[in-house]
């Protein structure tokens, strides 16, 4: 959980500052730039919390998880630390698949709150110290516009890419076989089908949830 | 203890195992024999239950465990296994190395310390390695801490796998005393895969050779010297003419 969760924090607190702030750019230069305080502000927000937080979120995590849990399992798999396991008595699913993927669904949600909440600020800095708006306002603004479905539909995304992130680098790593070549291959496999995994998988939760 | 009929093990169109027959006596040292893909892993980890084979029989002291394809959980039987490489758990220190199987089964971790300490001490390592992790040993180091793994479940069976590769021949003739010492001690049977001669005849009180996954020699110590089977023969004077290929 603390690899998943606390050592991921950083590299996603900080794509979503920059990709809120970039987000708050877009949507003032993009856009009618009367009344953009409001605009800005709730677009970033539901941008944020309904896609951008759990999807960006989630891919750098893949980046990050994904690949360290093929290569950690894989390299397993290739020094025979697996047969060792099973010879003592010890199921791998158990001992190694299980506890990755609770700590990937629950840590997922925890990180994207941490992301929803530094996204929008993100965007809160760029429009305060760049675009001219009244900081107060803004987080108002934010408040006001933002639903609980918003962040609870983030939240769940987050999980399920949790479940994607962590099955996939196990899937891979228990799977790899010829060496090192194997491991970096199912390293590389791992993020690839983590990554579209999550994007295709998100377009679908978004469909049931707001198709309606 | 260990007996093996008609074994056969293909990997898609490639057949290692081709009816494997293998009699091991309870409380004996049998040593497998035979060069580099001759199947003697293979045959090793189909006792273990770690691959499939195709068809045959086996049976660990009279219980059938493999028959029609299918294993047959016996909880009964301990089986050891030391790994050609230790396959020590890298993220684990020594001592939950040592005491794994305890810890799994909700033994005390204080018992389980204390247990690993004696474990290493029967193997030759002091209690200043315990708490360092298997990366931070030399390779002869890591298979004394393998063995210990392997003994401190008291195995009734305990398979060694290529246990001198990658050892300088002292280290290599310390794991094969060890393991003669160490197995003569929990009163278990061993079956041991080498290509290295000398460590076969240490070892051994039966030794069977592989060859295009059939046994195609079985002898002893004193016997293999004499055979004039030709692939024995090229076998353990390691000569590059012959019948091997």
């Amino acid at each position: 959980m603390t690899f998943i969760g606390y050592f991921s924090l950083p590299v996603v607190s900080l794509t979503s500052f920059f990709t809120g702030g970039a987000l708050a750019l877009q949507i003032y230069y993009g856009g009618n730039q009367f009344n953009s305080e409001a605009i800005v502000s709730s677009i970033v927000a539901l941008g944020i919390t309904r896609e951008l937080g759990p999807v960006l979120g989630g891919i750098v995590v893949a980046g990050r998880v994904s690949s360290a849990i093929a290569a950690e399992l894989g390299t397993m798999k290739v020094t025979e630390q697996i047969d060792a396991l099973k010879t003592l008595s010890a199921d791998p699913i158990s001992y190694l698949i299980v506890p990755r993927i609770i700590s990937g669904i629950i840590m997922l949600p925890i990180l994207i709150i941490f992301a929803d909440i530094i996204g929008i600020m993100g965007g809160w800095f760029i429009g305060t110290q760049s675009l001219g708006f009244n900081g107060s306002v803004y987080i108002q603004n934010t408040v006001d516009f933002l639903e609980v479905n918003d962040i609870s539909s983030g939240l769940i995304k987050a999980s399920f890419f949790g479940f994607i992130i962590t099955i996939m680098g196990c899937y891979q790593g228990f799977n790899s076989n010829g060496g090192a070549q194997g491991v970096g291959k199912a390293t590389t496999n791992a993020v690839v089908s983590a990554s579209v995994l999550i994007l295709a998988s998100n377009y679908i939760m978004t469909n049931l949830f707001f198709a309606s | 203890m260990i007996k093996i009929e008609n074994l056969h093990k293909y990997f898609e169109n490639k057949k290692v195992l081709n009816g494997v027959n293998l009699d091991i006596e309870e409380g004996t040292s049998s040593v497998i024999i035979g060069g580099s893909g001759t199947g003697k892993s293979v045959l090793i980890k189909c006792i273990l239950g770690l691959l499939t084979p195709e068809k045959g029989r086996i049976s660990i002291k009279n219980n059938l465990i493999f028959e029609n394809g299918k294993f047959k959980k016996n909880s009964k039987i301990k089986i050891g296994m030391l790994f050609q490489g230790g396959a020590l758990f890298d993220s684990l220190r020594i001592w939950q190395n040592v005491s794994f199987y305890n810890i799994q089964n909700g033994k005390n971790k204080k018992l389980c310390f204390d247990d690993a300490i004696l474990n290493l001490e029967k193997v030759g390592l002091s209690k200043d390695v315990v708490n360092l992790y298997p990366s931070e040993l030399s390779g002869g180091m890591q298979k004394r801490v393998a063995l210990a793994r392997a003994i401190s479940i008291k195995p009734d069976i305990i398979f060694f796998d290529e246990p001198t590769t990658g050892l300088d021949p002292i280290s290599a003739d310390v794991i094969n005393k060890l393991i003669i010492e160490k197995v003569r001690d929990i009163g278990a049977t061993s079956l041991t895969i080498t290509h290295d001669m000398s460590s076969a005849r240490t070892i051994s009180d039966k030794i069977h050779m592989l060859h295009k996954g059939e046994i195609i020699w079985e002898g002893n110590k004193d016997t293999i010297e004499s055979t004039d089977n030709p692939f024995v023969v090229q076998f353990i004077n390691g000569l590059s003419e012959g019948p091997i290929n």
